[in-house]
């Protein structure tokens, strides 16, 4: 319980109570893609996408996120999301 | 920077269940995604706990008990964001702003003035995301997983959209008129949630700029303090913490009506929306003719008795409800059910009947509407990219012991 009150203290200002509840898959990539997405939406929709997008799905997805959504995104960082979230959330 | 803390009221049970679902996804045991997700019930500040799809953007639906009453309870009422900054506006900062090209005088409106300056009428109507059931479509489609209760059915109270804008004054080049709200993305750099009506849907005189929801104002997460109310069509364009209106001569070409909510052409009987039409798709427009089972659910097991009540809705985009037909052996035989008030045109309209069963056994029960216009439901979803007007006759089998 004190865990989840230091939790939800720490989050509080940039997140809802919630979504501080929702972990990722511990493999390469994951600080980045918590760091980029969680940004401006709740990690839930990566596990929410998890059994229907493939690698092609995933790449078209962020590459929506950067052109359209407008996040700031550079090449390198955008290949180390798609592989991670291919590799961990990828139909 | 908005301060979205939320103080998420929470039971023991749920915060156990969350602690679980995390547990698993450490664990590398994740829960099935889509339609099938682990249900988590969370309440957002105001309202009573819904199913939640996504937290920020929130995105919550209604269980679909709540269905039962001819109304959603506005604190069960579901909720759907793009963008995950809702401001909570200050009521006596808010201001309507109207303008655009093919407006006469540009205007700003308080709630004051909208609400003393214009005729008040109040209207039953559905409020229906496009992708409802989404989760449903096999195969799953990209988009927020919905089960069936990405809608609610209301009294909305609210003044004419026309009555408005006619104040302002139209010019005769007008084309559409854009709408827009208070919430927003992040970044400065995502474009802002703006979608336009044609002017002869905007000149409708049931299209409404409603402030009240079931006779009290909008809760916040459904829009406060104005939104508009455009009945017959999905809730896409029924743009929550309303603050602008532009009056235009040109298509509006944001991302949100040239590349979103778009339906291939011709697939399904919707109304036109010709000035945002291109050779091969265009906006999704008006609902599709629908029901739901709302007292039963797929691989429910109940007691034999003489009698088993099935109930539900049915809609469609405002030619109202003919008849809804029941099958209880899985589409061979169908018997009308009983329609109940009519609260108008573009509101749901609950139906019921009494199912007696020879036997106790499996039952497979399907609910079929149909129009006054003719349009019915079939047994499969129209397939469509982005997973819009799912109104395949349900089919869902019960137990009887």
């Amino acid at each position: 319980m004190r865990t989840l009150i230091l939790l939800l203290s720490f989050f509080a200002a940039t997140a809802t109570a919630g979504e501080n509840q929702i972990f990722l898959k511990d493999r390469p990539g994951k600080n980045l893609v918590v760091a980029q997405c969680a940004m401006c939406h709740s990690l839930d929709y990566i596990n929410l996408h998890a059994t229907i997008l493939d690698r092609g799905g995933w790449e078209k997805t962020v590459g929506k996120m950067i052109n359209i959504m407008g996040a700031p995104i550079n090449d390198a960082d955008k290949q180390v999301i798609i592989n991670y979230l291919a590799q961990n959330y990828g139909k | 920077m908005v301060d979205r803390r939320h103080f998420i009221k929470k039971s023991a049970g749920s915060l156990a269940a969350l602690g679980g679902l995390a547990l698993l996804q450490r664990s590398g045991l994740t829960v099935a995604t889509g339609a099938e997700e682990a249900t988590l019930m969370d309440a957002l500040p105001g309202k009573e706990a819904l199913i939640k799809k996504t937290f920020r953007p929130p995105n919550y639906e209604t269980p679909i008990n709540y269905f039962d009453a001819p109304f959603t309870p506005n604190n069960r009422f579901f909720v759907r964001y793009h963008h995950a900054v809702i401001p909570d506006v200050n009521i006596n900062e808010w201001r309507l702003r109207i303008g655009g090209d093919a407006i006469h005088t540009p205007m700003e409106l308080n709630l004051e003035q909208l609400r003393k300056d214009f005729k008040q009428v109040e209207i039953a109507a559905l409020c229906l995301c496009s992708g409802n059931r989404r989760g449903l479509f096999q195969p799953h489609v990209p988009g927020v997983q919905w089960g069936s209760g990405a809608m609610g059915n209301a009294l909305w109270r609210g003044v004419r959209l026309k009555d408005v804008l006619a104040r302002a004054g139209i010019d005769k080049s007008a084309l559409e008129v854009s709408l827009a709200g208070a919430d927003s993305g992040v970044l400065p750099t995502t474009p802002n949630f703006v979608k336009s009506l044609p002017l002869t849907k905007a000149l409708d005189e049931n299209t409404l700029i409603a402030f009240e929801m079931n006779g009290e104002p909008l809760p916040h997460w459904n829009g406060f303090p104005a939104r508009l109310v455009i009945p017959g069509w999905t809730a896409t364009y029924w743009i929550k913490h309303l603050n602008a209106l532009n009056v235009i001569s040109k298509p509006f070409d944001g991302f949100w009506m040239k590349s979103a909510y778009r339906i291939p052409k011709d697939r399904f009987p919707s109304g036109q929306f010709s000035s945002q039409e291109t050779e091969t798709a265009m906006p999704i427009t008006e609902m599709v003719v629908n029901s739901l089972i709302t007292n039963l659910e797929d691989g429910q097991t109940l007691s034999n008795s003489k009698s088993i009540e099935i109930k539900g809705v049915a809609w469609d985009s405002g030619n109202g409800i003919a008849r809804v037909e029941i099958s209880t052996d899985g589409g061979s035989n169908w018997q009308q059910a009983t329609l109940k008030q009519d609260y108008g045109r573009f509101s749901w309209r609950q139906w019921q009947l009494d199912f007696e069963p020879k036997h106790p056994g499996a039952y497979r029960i399907m609910a079929r509407a149909t129009s006054h216009s003719g349009e019915s439901q079939g047994l499969e979803p129209i397939p469509n990219p982005s997973g819009y007007h799912h109104n395949a006759v349900q089919n869902i089998t019960i137990q009887l012991v």
